[in-house]
């Protein structure tokens, strides 16, 4: 019987060999891809155990985070939530993340290894490393005035400082509170639903992710075309041109909406909004010039990151010579997004050069030492310095003479754009109202502020509409406050 | 988890000299091992202390404090501890000493880890239960070390033992089932699943059965090809019987014990005739049997199909089973753990504590901690072997080995099934696993085993016990 108790006995061995062996095919080799599956509930558990990052304006928080004492234990919250939702996004524990939550996600959550005191730290100690912030380029005051500027109707507003890039004010109007998405609960369901169901969708960020057709504002864009190409080499001299215009192989007659656009010179055009004289400029341009002219300034570029991705702004490369008359004066497929007409204000305001657009100061660990800096660096070189010069003082006459004296502000050098662009089929929609402008102190070498507005009022009455009237004021506020807390 | 290389009964005249206090009676001429007792005590104080330990552990993981119970935890853990220990230096002094302090441990630690699931479960404590069930299991132990004075005496109540089994199996049919099996019974508050108890005495009879009819079994009846099979009057009683109890098993739906029974069944009939054509049969049976049921039987067949692909219910878009989400835990857990109170094998949902308590200690203790885990189940059941190598009473043999394999056979089918090695089956973990009846039965286990490992460390037997050795 002994003999065979040891048989016996060696059974048992091999059942606890086959266990043992089978706890290390489950523990340790096939643990990465177990850990990986998108249904374990661990990976989501972990993000929310810490609280999240926070987003700085101006040093100071715009987010925090609340200790639900659930399974997800920390959820987001965001302090003045519409005001800064098209900079923050919002960071939902069902929805998942957007614009700069997404973007910096990493920071944020804590995972991003750069935020480790040593490499393979946490790894060693199984802890998970605090999470870090990140500071915003936002001025707080320009922001304010611009939210408060749009009260509540449809719009944008982007502002950059034109020297670096860097992004003062990034405003969608009308906006949401991301804190009612970033739970769990039914209330957070229904909130999603009705922001999703909204036909004002405020959850759209229109300032970098809705292109418009820009209008009379991308006449800045043909000007800067006609002076770089030697199409126009005196501003001031008269075009040759008759108004109405007749479309190039077309009989569709151009009109103008402002008076004295007859032989105009271009100095005169920008500052009175000539459509005639700008669209025969374009086509005198031709395609291959007004395109890359368009493609310096950042249009037909998808790639944008701000760090959140930029919609593309777009001018068309293959139109006819009509379709082109029409695209240079900011109507046809010509579309451009908030951030992109103001990028193109920048460009003229700092010499030409236009600096990457940049949303983010800088990322720190929790104790504030930084992770990661954005410089300053150029973009695109849009335009000849000497085509700058030029463009600097016609916008300057807009806002002096012209159609945007809306946007003057007492003893600061302001120099601007209207535009009012028609859309909808056959033209019917409400126009979209847009100005863009810059602005700097006598005594500054170097403008401080570039602003780009639209509003796309669609309950006002189609004659009341103008970028001079309503979205120059708000560019102005814009400016004011940036100026002002610039020389704090 | 075998003894081979140890003494075996008839060996050396004395093991090396005692390490603990109360070496025995000197010199009863050469036939006694020493006693150990004070090794026990050690090896309890020690495993009480580990329970505390991990006690605390999961406060502090859990609220950043000690829990507030740990002294009381420590010292009822300690009392039924010591209590034990006195009633084996009462009545069993030549115990094996290491088989109180892995029940202790086994004990200790699956209330730490009922506890720790208890925290994620404020409207269901069922740590409380558990320790009521261990105090209860712990009597029990006492109860027999002192009463069952020799383990030949239980071979009087062979077919007595028979009946009960079969009364205790078949009881909770009268009773509504419970999560898709009809092993319950539920009185007031408490539930008992009296096939756990129905183990044991099963276990007692076909020792008895086939202690009594070895010779018989081995030696007679007709050859079928290479297959010498028993004449059916000595192999037909046992055969019905155990048909009995798997066939009631099934229409239970209870298929762990099944299972464990139709392994225990092999077991003890090879020792017994020591005839691998009985495997060979049994596996074929089995095998048989499996794939039929597995085939018809809807409840098995979506087991077998959860074990082939514990991920479909994701990919039909339903989020993980069970099974994925114990394989989850596993997983999380890696090579040490995320320690005791830091997992989440809460999300495996209502059978964490019971069927499924393993996952827990696998993700809170890691790949070493579980392999610890196995291997005091190892030691225990070499334990046993060892204890029935050593004996001389055919009887002792069958039911040291029987039980043993009980406890190994009982881990391999629950830790195969969580960890997806063989199809899930719903059973306790020995110890580990809420659940008062298995808690109840394993102290009754480690007592039979005391029990056994006294008289075979006590060579003091009456002669013809010598007889049946070969």
């Amino acid at each position: 019987m002994t003999r065979y108790i040891r048989r016996a006995s060696v059974f048992c061995l091999l059942l606890l060999v086959a266990l043992l062996v089978n706890s290390a095919r489950v523990m340790i080799f096939e643990a990465d891809s177990l850990d990986d599956n998108p249904a374990n509930r661990r990976n989501t558990i972990a993000r929310y155990a810490q609280p999240r990052g926070n987003i700085l304006v101006d040093g100071k928080t715009v987010t925090g985070s609340r200790n639900t004492g659930e399974q997800l234990r920390y959820e987001r919250t965001y302090k003045k939530g519409p005001l800064y939702a098209p900079v923050t996004g919002y960071a939902s524990q069902v929805y998942g993340t957007s614009l700069l939550e997404y973007a910096e996600d990493d920071i944020l959550s804590g995972t991003d290894p750069m935020l480790a005191p040593l490499p393979l730290f946490n790894d060693l100690t199984r802890s998970q490393q605090p999470a870090g912030n990140v500071a915003t380029t936002i001025n707080a005051a320009a922001q304010k005035a611009a939210y408060s500027g749009l009260a509540g109707r449809r719009g944008a507003v982007a502002a950059l400082d034109p020297a670096t890039g860097e992004i003062l004010a990034l405003v969608s109007s009308p906006s949401y509170d991301p804190g009612a998405i970033a739970g769990t609960d039914a209330a957070t369901t229904s909130a999603w639903k009705r922001l999703n169901g909204s036909p004002s969708q405020p959850m759209l960020n229109r300032a970098i992710r809705q292109t418009y057709p820009p209008g009379s504002t991308f006449k800045i864009v043909t000007a800067a075309a006609a002076l770089d190409s030697g199409v126009v080499s005196d501003v001031d001299e008269p075009t040759e041109t008759p108004s109405p215009w007749r479309l190039p192989d077309t009989s569709t007659l151009l009109q103008n909406e402002a008076r004295g656009c007859e032989d105009a010179s271009l100095a005169d055009a920008i500052r009175v909004s000539c459509n005639t004289v700008m669209a025969k400029i374009g086509v005198q341009v031709g395609l291959k010039g007004m395109v890359s002219a368009a493609r310096k300034f950042g249009f037909n570029d998808a790639g944008v990151r701000i760090p959140s991705s930029v919609s593309r702004s777009n001018f068309d490369t293959d139109m006819d010579r009509s379709q082109l008359a029409l695209s240079s004066i900011g109507q046809f497929n010509t579309t451009a997004t908030p951030l992109q007409m103001a990028m193109v204000s920048a460009a003229v305001a700092n010499g030409g050069v236009l600096m990457a657009p940049h949303l983010v100061e800088r990322t720190t660990d929790k104790h504030g030492n930084t992770v990661a800096q954005t410089g300053s660096k150029a973009y695109r070189q849009a335009m000849n310095p000497a085509t700058a010069v030029q463009l600097q003082q016609m916008m300057q006459d807009v806002v002096d003479f012209g159609t945007g004296t809306n946007a003057q502000i007492p003893d600061v050098i302001v120099g601007g754009k209207t535009g009012t662009a028609q859309h909808g089929v056959g033209n019917k929609g409400a126009p979209y109202a847009w100005f863009i402008s810059w602005a700097r102190a006598p005594e500054a070498g170097n403008a401080e502020v570039a602003v780009a507005v639209v509003v796309e009022d669609a309950s006002a009455n189609r004659s009341d509409i103008s970028g001079g009237g309503s979205a120059a004021p708000i560019a102005r506020d814009v400016m004011e406050a940036a100026l002002n807390s610039a020389e704090r | 988890m075998t003894g081979s290389t140890g003494s075996t009964g008839s060996a050396g005249p004395t093991g090396p000299a005692g390490t603990g206090a109360g070496v025995g009676p000197p010199a009863v001429p050469a036939l006694r091992l020493p006693r150990r007792r004070g090794t026990e005590l050690v090896l309890i104080v020690l495993a009480v202390l580990l329970s505390v330990y991990g006690y605390c552990a999961v406060g502090l993981a859990k609220n950043g404090s000690v829990p507030p119970g740990a002294a009381g935890y420590g010292a009822g853990l300690g009392v039924l501890a010591l209590v034990a220990h006195g009633a084996i230096r009462l009545r069993a002094p030549y115990a094996d000493p290491l088989l109180l302090p892995i029940g202790v441990l086994l004990n200790g630690l699956g209330l730490v880890l009922i506890y720790r699931l208890d925290l994620e479960t404020p409207d269901d404590q069922a740590a409380p239960t558990q320790l009521v069930w261990s105090t209860l299991g712990v009597a029990l132990f006492i109860a027999v070390v002192i009463f069952v004075r020799d383990h030949r005496v239980l071979q009087r109540y062979a077919y007595l033992s028979a009946v009960a089994a079969l009364f205790l199996m078949v009881l909770p049919i009268f009773f509504p089932a419970v999560n898709g099996a009809r092993i319950w019974l539920r009185i007031g508050g408490f539930s008992i699943q009296p096939g756990e108890f129905a183990k044991v005495l099963l276990a007692i009879f076909f020792a008895s059965y086939l202690a009594a009819n070895r010779n018989a079994l081995s030696y007679t009846g007709k050859k079928i090809w290479r297959f010498q099979l028993p004449t059916m009057r000595v192999f037909a009683p046992i055969l019905v019987f155990w048909l009995i109890s798997v066939g009631v098993l099934v229409l239970e739906r209870d298929l762990g014990t099944s299972l464990l029974f139709f392994g225990l069944f092999i077991v003890m009939l090879y020792v017994a005739t020591g005839r691998g054509s009985w495997i060979a049969i049994g596996l074929l049976l089995a095998a048989g049997g499996a794939v039929f049921v597995g085939a018809l039987e809807p409840h098995v067949n979506s087991r077998v199909h959860d074990w082939l692909h514990p991920f479909a219910s994701i990919d039909a878009g339903e989020g993980p089973g069970q099974l994925a989400q114990s394989l989850f835990a596993f997983a999380a857990g890696g090579m040490l753990g995320e320690g005791l109170g830091a997992g989440h094998s809460i999300l495996i949902g209502f059978a964490a504590k019971s069927d499924f308590i393993l996952a827990t200690a696998g993700e809170e203790l890691g790949l070493v901690g579980l392999t610890a885990i196995f291997l005091l189940y190892a030691l225990l059941v070499e334990r046993g072997y060892r204890a029935g190598l050593a004996l001389r009473d055919p009887f002792g043999r069958l039911l040291a080995i029987g039980i043993a394999s009980i406890v190994a056979l009982q881990v391999f089918v629950i830790a195969g099934g969580v960890m997806g090695l063989i199809p899930l089956t719903g059973m306790a973990m020995p110890f580990l696993a809420q659940g008062g009846s298995s808690v109840v039965t394993n102290w009754i286990i480690v007592a039979l085993l005391v029990r056994i490992s006294d008289s075979a460390r006590d060579q003091l037997l009456p002669d013809e016990a010598l007889e049946a050795h070969r």
